[in-house]
């Protein structure tokens, strides 16, 4: 194992985070209090309690589903994307580096930023409204679980992609659509049962309702679903990662 | 075993169809510098992207210290340092901060010490805190030659090191060539430049089309450039050679008209004075002659097999 190449990824990625460290902080903390200003305080006080939790608690855990997912694909899409783009993978593959190294550096990193931000989001929702984590040892494993899948997704788009376009399609047209009708600003049982149906193809749900159960007991699906979803959405992303590495696509000509 | 890197029967077909690598055999040598010559296109790059990892190659094998360069990915590649011919760099890092990754990709510990000798061999330990997009274009090249270097490798490849780069560089480079071969460095480069493969190979490869044409000690391919010829203009055609010229190393064009003299210029004598002697025995008069000496460009465009013209090496140089 090769534990300097995978530090070196490591950090550097770190570092290039860190420089743009207010921007990177400011902005997840400005939009989490702006969804705060406007569903919890606006529009939440006009609804009343969803599973006999009140609105603004609701949607914290939504919320921080939400800017996890879209943090954790676009920090491993650029990571990846930007040495294919700059000619620097050239470094990469001519290293004594196995491929799960170069992911391990990659997806660690992203999944580090990622759930840092979480954190910053969950301290910033703490401010607007009061809740309480009933599980924080769930809670602590659907955000790593979920922060490593996206960031292995987003690996995989920064592969596929070759050009700024592909990288945010997916993101843009497939993961934001999936994140809102996931039921992160509602519970499901608020839909009509046509609806409600399709919703259990949406493998985002069961993130969602996973982690709020871990905050408040309450869920849509049931608990052993999530984790069962989860688990295989990992699996199937480490399952394309290895197909991509074991062929080189879009990597060596 | 003398032979560090071992390539047989190499190949590679590119998706689209092309093939850039036409069954190359050659060995290496530890501790010698190979000089890749070859036309734009000729598959230079491609063959030290296959040696390096960069490029799957779709037929043979090649080994690097006995290790095949596939199954034991990282034994091969921790022995190679790779300047790429293109200048790419992560803009937003300093010069320190990209040679110290490299050396981490390749699995070692911070050296401070080495590595700031390293960037003052390179006249960058002034520059060692700046952006590399504030530096020059000759300034990336040495970065791109330090971080090849970072991981003390004992192969180095150089693809073009000297393509853009202004006279002084050129020769500071040289002078770091000659001081890692000193250490036993082996380095193969590929250049456009005939001059530059004679000043600093031990051994020269012609490559065209993806083929490799020829490999040979510099020393032998020097030999032939000290072949000089004597062209002669007859007043009279000649039908044949006469018999007592036998003995001359003659050549009579096609129509007759003249007649050539290939003679080694760097013997005791040329035999110049006993031709013409010997000719005017047998009453062949000539009206004009010239002397010409082949050079290695020569040998080279004879190689790649372009008729006399030579302008797409000069402008190479140029
Ligand atoms: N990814 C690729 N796909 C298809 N063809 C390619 C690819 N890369 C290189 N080639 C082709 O393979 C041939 C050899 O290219 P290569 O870069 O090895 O040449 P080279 O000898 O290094 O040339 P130069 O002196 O210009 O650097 C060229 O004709 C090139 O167009
Ligand atoms: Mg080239």
């Amino acid at each position: 194992m090769n534990f300097h190449a995978v530090k070196a990824i490591y950090v550097f990625e770190m570092a290039r985070w860190w420089r743009t460290i207010y921007q990177s902080i400011v902005s997840p903390v400005l939009t989490t209090s702006l969804y705060f200003v406007v569903f919890g305080s606006a529009i939440g006080s006009r609804i009343a309690e969803v599973d006999g939790v009140g609105y603004g608690a609701f949607i914290v855990p939504g919320l921080i589903m939400l800017s996890l997912l879209t943090q954790s694909i676009s920090y491993a899409s650029f990571a990846i994307y930007f040495p294919k783009f700059t000619g620097t993978i050239y470094e990469l593959l001519s290293s004594p580096v196995s491929y799960f190294e170069i992911l391990l550096g990659y997806v660690g990193a992203s999944a580090t930023k990622s759930i840092l931000i979480a954190v910053i989001i969950l301290c910033t929702a703490r401010l607007f409204v009061d809740f309480e984590i009933a599980h924080p040892f769930w809670m602590a494993f659907y955000l790593v679980l979920t922060a490593i899948t996206f960031s292995m997704m987003g690996f995989i788009i920064g592969i596929w992609a070759d050009n700024f376009e592909k990288l945010q399609v997916i993101p843009l047209l497939i993961v934001t659509p999936l994140v809102f009708l996931g039921g992160t600003f509602y519970s499901v049982s608020m839909l009509p049962p046509f609806w409600q149906k399709i919703t259990l193809f949406n493998p985002v749900l069961y993130l969602v309702n996973g982690f709020r159960w871990s905050f408040y007991e309450v869920s849509d699906v049931s608990i052993t679903t999530s984790t069962i979803m989860i688990l295989s959405f990992l699996a199937a992303c480490i399952g394309i990662v290895f197909w991509i590495f074991k062929t080189g696509y879009k990597l060596k000509t | 075993m003398s032979d560090l890197i071992n390539i047989q029967n190499l190949s590679k077909v590119y998706s689209n169809g092309f093939k850039a690598l036409d069954d190359v055999s050659l060995n290496i040598k530890k501790g010698e510098i190979l000089a890749l010559l070859g036309p734009n296109g000729a598959g230079k790059t491609t063959l030290i992207s296959a040696i390096c990892g960069l490029v799957n190659p779709t037929g043979g094998k090649v080994s690097v210290a006995g290790y095949d360069i596939i199954k034991d990915y990282r034994k091969t590649r921790e022995l190679i340092g790779l300047v790429p011919q293109e200048l790419t760099n992560n803009q937003f890092d300093t010069v320190l901060s990209t040679v110290n990754f490299t050396r981490g990709m390749f699995g070692k510990s911070k050296n401070a010490a080495l590595i700031e000798e390293l960037l003052k061999d390179l006249t960058l330990w002034e520059k060692r805190n700046s952006l590399l997009m504030h530096l020059s274009g000759g300034m990336k090249r040495r970065v791109l030659i330090a971080k090849a270097l970072a991981h003390e490798p004992e192969i180095l490849f150089l693809d073009e090191p000297t393509a853009g780069v202004d006279v002084e560089l050129r020769q500071d480079m040289w002078r770091l060539i000659h001081k890692l071969r000193e250490r036993g460095v082996t380095i193969i480069l590929t250049t456009h430049y005939i001059e530059e493969a004679e000043e600093m190979a031990d051994r020269v490869g012609v490559i065209a089309n993806g083929k490799l044409l020829l490999v040979e000690e510099k020393s032998v391919l020097m030999g032939r450039l000290g072949k000089k010829a004597l062209t002669m203009d007859l007043v009279t055609p000649l039908e044949s050679i006469p018999e007592s010229l036998k003995s001359y190393d003659l050549e009579l064009s096609n129509d007759g008209n003249t007649l050539k003299y290939s003679y080694d210029n760097q013997g005791e004598s040329t035999g110049i004075t006993a031709l013409v002697q010997a000719l005017s025995e047998v009453n062949v008069r000539f009206s004009d002659l010239h002397t010409e000496q082949s050079s290695l460009e020569e040998i080279f465009i004879d190689l790649l097999n372009v008729p006399n013209d030579s302008n797409h090496m000069v402008e190479q140089k140029q």
